[in-house]
C-alpha cells in the first residue's frame, strides 16, 4: 500500500507539471495563431510565424504523451474527461490538425496562401477555446453514474465554461503577444505591445469573475480559501503583482519580462486551480488515487517516461537554444 | 431511423485508424531503405546512393509528419469512444501505447532531426547510426501497437477483477499467442508497401528517362527485396492464418465463408454471403481446397459460422471480401516480383515499358491490400473487442448518443479529406520535381519540423523569381 501512494503521486507530478508545461509551451504559439487576423501585414505575419515554427510541434506532441500517459496512469481521468468533452475534444483537434497543415503548407504556398491564414488563425483559435472550457467543466465536476461519464453531451458548454474558454483565449493571447515582444522587432513588435494590454484586461476580467463563480459552484473551494488554509491567498497575490509587473513592463518597453510574467502568471492560477481542487482530479467525488491505475502499471510506464522525458526535454532546450535572438524579415527558418 | 452509436462509433474508428495506418506502414518500410542506402553509401562511396536516399528522405518527411497528424486523434479515440473498453483495459493497453508514443518522441528527439537535416553537419558514420535508429525505432513503434492489438485478438496474461483487467504475466500478456505471426505479416507488409511504392516511382521516372542512372538503381535495387519479400509474404500470411484458424475460428469461418461445420471444405474464389439465411449465393469454389489450406488435409474439420449463435458472429461479407481483396492482390504482387526477376535473369530489366507501367500502376496496390488486411483481423474480431471477454456493448461510451458519434464522425471525413488531400497533391508536386542533381547546393534548412525537410513549392509561385 505504501508503495501505491508513493508512485500514484509521482504520477500526479507527472501529469501536473506535464499540464502546465504544455499550456505554456503550445499556448504562446497558438497564441500567435490567434493574433494573427490582426497583424499588421504579410511580413509580419511571416516573422510570426517563423518565431515559432522551429518549436510548434514539439510543443504539441506533449499533448499526444499526455492522452496516453493519462490512460496508462489515471485512465478515470481518461476515460470520464473525452466522453464528457466528446465535441470539444473533437473541435480541438480538429483545430489543431488544421493550423498544423496550414503552418507547414503556407510556407510552401504562394496564391493559396490566404487561404493557409485563416486555416491557422481559426485552428488556434478553436483549439484554445476548446482547451478553455476544459478547464471550466473540470471545475463544474461531471455528472457520474459510478466510474463512468453520465451526463449530456452539451453538458461541457455552459455560460460558465464559455467564460472560461474566452479566458484561455485571452491567456494565450497573451502569451503568444509577449513571446512576440521578446523575439521580435519593428513593426511586429509594436503591434505586440499594443494588444499586450487588452489581453491582460481580459484575462484579468475572467480571472476575476471565475474567482468569485468558483467558490458558488463548489462549496469545497469555498471552504477551502475561507478556511484553515489561509496561507492560499499568496497564490492569487503573486498573479495580481505579476500582472502588475506586466503592466509596467509594456510600459518600460521592457523585451524579456513581459513572457517571463505572463508565465508566472500562468503558473500561479494554475497552482490556485490545483490546491482549489485538490485532491480531486474527477470532481466532485474521485481522488487521483480513486482514477490511479494498478501499481504495476503505473510502474512500469514509469520506467520508460523517466528514460525518455529527459532525453526529450534535453532535446526542446537545445532547440530553444538554437533558434534564440530576434526573428526578422530577412531571417527565415523555413 | 434510431441512430446507433455503437455501429456509428465502428464506422469511425475503421475510418480514423485506416487512415493512419497507410502513413505509418510506408514510413516503417521506407525507414528501412534509407538506412540500406545510407549504408551502402557509406560502404562504397558511390554518390548515387546518397542522391536517391536524399529524395525519398524528403518524402519521408512528409508522410512521417502526416502520421503524426492523424496520430494525434488516435489517442484520443479510445477515450472518446470507447471509454468503458479503455477504462476496463487501462492497466495493460495504457503502458503498451504510452510505450509507443514514448519511442516515438525518442526516435524524434534524438535521431530523426540528424537523418533529416544533419546531412552535412555530423560525421557520415553518425548520420548513417541515426538512420539506422530511426528505421529500428519505427519497428519499435509498430512493435507496441501490434502487442496491444494482438492482446485484444488473443487475450493472455490477464485476470478479471470487478471488471477490470489486471495483468498477471507482462511477457505472456505482450508475447500472446497471436502476437509474433502479426509482427512478422506486418513487417513484410511495410516492406511490400515502401518496395512497391519506391518501385512504381522509379519505373515512372524511366518512362519518361528521367534521372535514368539513379532510378534503374534504385528500381533494381527494390525489386530484389520484393522478390524476398513478396513470396516470403505468402508462407508468413499462412503461419497467420493457421494461427487465426486455431485461436478464432469463427474468424476464419468468415474468412472463408463456411457456415456448416464440413470436411472437405472447398476454397470459394466467389460467393455472396447471406447472413440472414445463412447460407452464400453464387459459389464458386476449389473442392476441398479449404481444408487442405487450414488442416493440411483434403477432408479436414473446418467449423463453421452456425457453431456459435448469430449475436457472436463477425459481419460475413465484408471479412469474406476483404480477404479475398488482400490476397488477390498479394498474388498480383508475387507476380510482379517473379516477373522482375526473370527480366532481370534476361537483362532485360529496363527495356519493358509494359512492366515498368504496370509497375508505375501498381503504386496504390499494397495500400489497399493492408488496409483490407486490417478490416480481416479488424471486422472479424466482431463483436469483440476483447475476443471472448468484452464485447463491443461493453465497451461503448455510455453516454454517447447516435447524435454525437454521427458529428465527429461526418466531421472526421471533412477534416481528413482535405488534410489527406493537401498531403498527396504535395506529394506529388515532390515527385514531379525529381531528385535533385548531385551537385545542387543545399538550401540551409534550420527547422528541425519534419515537413520543412521537403522544400517543393505547393502552388505555382505567383512572383516571378521566387523560388519554388
Amino acid at each position: 500500500m505504501e508503495t501505491t501512494l508513493d508512485i500514484t503521486l509521482i504520477w500526479v507530478v507527472i501529469i501536473a507539471v506535464g499540464v502546465i508545461a504544455y499550456v505554456l509551451m503550445d499556448g504562446f504559439d497558438l497564441g500567435v495563431g490567434i493574433l494573427f487576423p490582426f497583424a499588421p501585414g504579410e511580413t509580419s505575419r511571416d516573422v510570426m510565424m517563423n518565431s515559432v515554427a522551429p518549436v510548434w510541434d514539439g510543443n504539441e506532441t506533449w499533448l499526444i504523451l499526455g492522452g496516453a500517459g493519462l490512460l496508462a496512469a489515471f485512465p478515470l481521468v481518461y476515460a470520464v474527461f473525452l466522453p464528457a468533452l466528446y465535441i470539444g475534444v473533437f473541435l480541438m483537434l480538429a483545430g489543431l490538425i488544421f493550423r498544423g497543415v496550414a503552418f507547414e503548407f503556407r510556407f510552401k504556398a504562394h496564391r493559396s496562401r490566404g487561404l493557409w491564414n485563416a486555416a491557422f488563425a481559426i485552428g488556434s483559435a478553436v483549439a484554445a477555446f476548446a482547451q478553455g472550457a476544459v478547464v471550466g467543466a473540470y471545475i463544474q465536476g461531471f455528472e457520474m453514474d459510478g466510474f463512468s461519464f453520465a451526463g449530456g453531451p452539451l453538458d461541457w458548454l455552459t455560460p460558465f465554461t464559455v467564460l472560461t474558454g474566452i479566458g484561455l483565449l485571452a491567456g494565450y493571447a497573451l502569451l503568444g503577444a509577449t513571446w512576440l515582444i521578446l523575439k521580435t522587432e519593428g513593426e511586429t513588435q509594436a503591434f505586440a505591445y499594443r494588444v499586450t494590454p487588452w489581453m491582460l484586461g481580459i484575462v484579468l476580467l475572467v480571472f476575476g469573475a471565475v474567482s468569485l463563480i468558483t467558490p458558488l459552484i463548489d462549496p469545497k473551494v469555498m471552504e477551502r480559501w475561507m478556511g484553515t488554509w489561509q496561507y492560499l491567498w499568496v497564490l492569487p497575490a503573486l498573479a495580481l503583482f505579476s500582472a502588475w509587473v506586466l503592466i509596467r513592463a509594456v510600459r518600460r518597453r521592457d523585451e524579456g519580462i513581459p513572457f517571463v510574467a505572463t508565465i508566472f502568471l500562468f503558473i500561479s492560477t494554475y497552482l490556485g486551480l490545483l490546491v482549489s481542487k485538490w485532491p480531486y482530479v474527477v470532481p466532485p467525488d474521485y481522488t487521483f488515487w480513486d482514477a490511479a491505475s494498478s501499481p504495476d502499471a503505473q510502474l512500469f510506464t514509469l520506467m520508460g517516461a523517466l528514460f525518455v522525458i529527459p532525453i526529450v526535454l534535453g532535446y526542446t532546450a537545445w532547440t530553444y537554444w538554437v533558434f534564440r535572438g530576434k526573428v526578422t524579415p530577412e531571417s527565415g527558418y523555413h | 431511423m434510431e441512430l446507433d452509436p455503437i455501429l456509428l462509433s465502428r464506422i469511425q474508428f475503421a475510418f480514423v485508424v485506416s487512415f493512419h495506418a497507410i502513413f505509418p506502414v510506408f514510413t516503417i518500410g521506407l525507414a528501412s531503405f534509407i538506412a540500406f542506402l545510407e549504408f551502402r553509401a557509406w560502404k562504397t562511396g558511390d554518390a548515387i546512393y546518397t542522391q536517391i536516399s536524399k529524395f525519398w528522405i524528403k518524402i519521408f518527411a512528409v508522410v512521417f509528419g502526416m502520421g503524426v497528424v492523424s496520430g494525434l486523434v488516435m489517442s484520443f479515440q479510445f477515450g472518446t469512444n470507447w471509454s468503458a473498453f479503455s477504462y476496463a483495459t487501462a492497466n495493460f493497453l495504457g503502458p503498451v501505447l504510452s510505450y509507443e508514443v514514448l519511442t516515438a518522441f525518442f526516435l524524434e528527439a534524438a535521431f530523426l532531426g540528424v537523418l533529416l537535416f544533419g546531412r552535412d553537419r555530423v560525421p557520415q558514420g553518425v548520420h548513417l547510426f541515426s538512420a539506422l535508429m530511426v528505421a529500428l525505432g519505427t519497428f519499435i513503434s509498430s512493435f507496441w501497437i501490434l502487442v496491444a492489438n494482438s492482446w485484444m485478438q488473443t487475450p493472455a496474461g490477464y485476470e478479471l477483477q470487478e471488471g477490470i483487467f489486471h495483468v498477471t504475466s507482462w511477457i505472456a500478456a505482450m508475447f500472446n499467442p497471436s502476437f509474433w505471426p502479426r509482427f512478422f505479416h506486418m513487417g513484410l507488409a511495410s516492406l511490400l508497401t515502401a518496395g512497391f511504392v519506391v518501385a512504381g516511382v522509379s519505373a515512372w521516372y524511366l518512362l519518361r528517362q528521367r534521372e535514368v542512372e539513379l532510378n534503374r538503381k534504385a528500381l533494381g535495387v527494390t525489386l530484389w527485396v520484393l522478390l524476398f519479400a513478396a513470396p516470403a509474404q505468402l508462407v508468413v500470411g499462412d503461419i497467420h492464418g493457421l494461427n487465426t484458424f486455431e485461436h478464432q475460428p469463427t474468424k476464419v469461418a468468415a474468412m472463408e465463408g463456411v457456415w456448416e461445420t464440413e470436411r472437405g471444405a472447398p476454397l470459394l474464389l466467389f460467393a455472396i454471403p447471406d447472413a440472414a439465411n445463412e447460407t452464400n449465393h453464387f459459389e464458386i469454389g476449389l473442392p476441398k481446397m479449404a481444408s487442405l489450406i487450414l488442416t493440411h488435409e483434403l477432408d479436414g474439420e473446418v467449423p463453421g459460422l452456425l457453431e456459435v449463435p448469430a449475436e457472436e458472429r463477425p459481419p460475413v461479407g465484408i471479412t469474406f471480401w476483404a480477404f479475398r481483396i488482400m490476397i488477390g492482390i498479394g498474388l498480383v504482387m508475387i507476380g510482379f516480383a517473379l516477373v522482375g526477376g526473370w527480366l532481370r535473369f534476361r537483362r532485360r530489366l529496363f527495356d519493358s515499358p509494359r512492366f515498368l507501367k504496370g509497375l508505375s500502376w501498381m503504386i496504390p496496390a499494397p495500400f489497399l491490400a493492408v488496409v483490407a488486411g486490417w478490416f480481416v483481423t479488424e471486422v472479424g474480431r466482431a463483436p469483440w473487442l476483447v475476443y471472448g471477454v468484452m464485447d463491443h456493448a461493453q465497451g461503448i461510451t455510455p453516454a454517447l448518443t447516435g447524435g454525437m458519434a454521427l458529428f465527429t464522425l461526418i466531421g472526421y471525413v471533412v477534416v481528413y479529406a482535405a488534410v489527406f488531400t493537401a498531403g498527396v497533391y504535395y506529394l506529388v508536386r515532390i515527385v514531379r520535381q525529381g531528385p535533385e542533381p548531385a551537385d545542387a547546393m543545399h538550401a540551409p534548412a534550420h527547422a528541425k519540423r519534419p515537413l520543412s525537410a521537403a522544400d517543393t513549392s505547393i502552388d505555382d509561385a505567383a512572383i516571378s523569381g521566387e523560388r519554388s
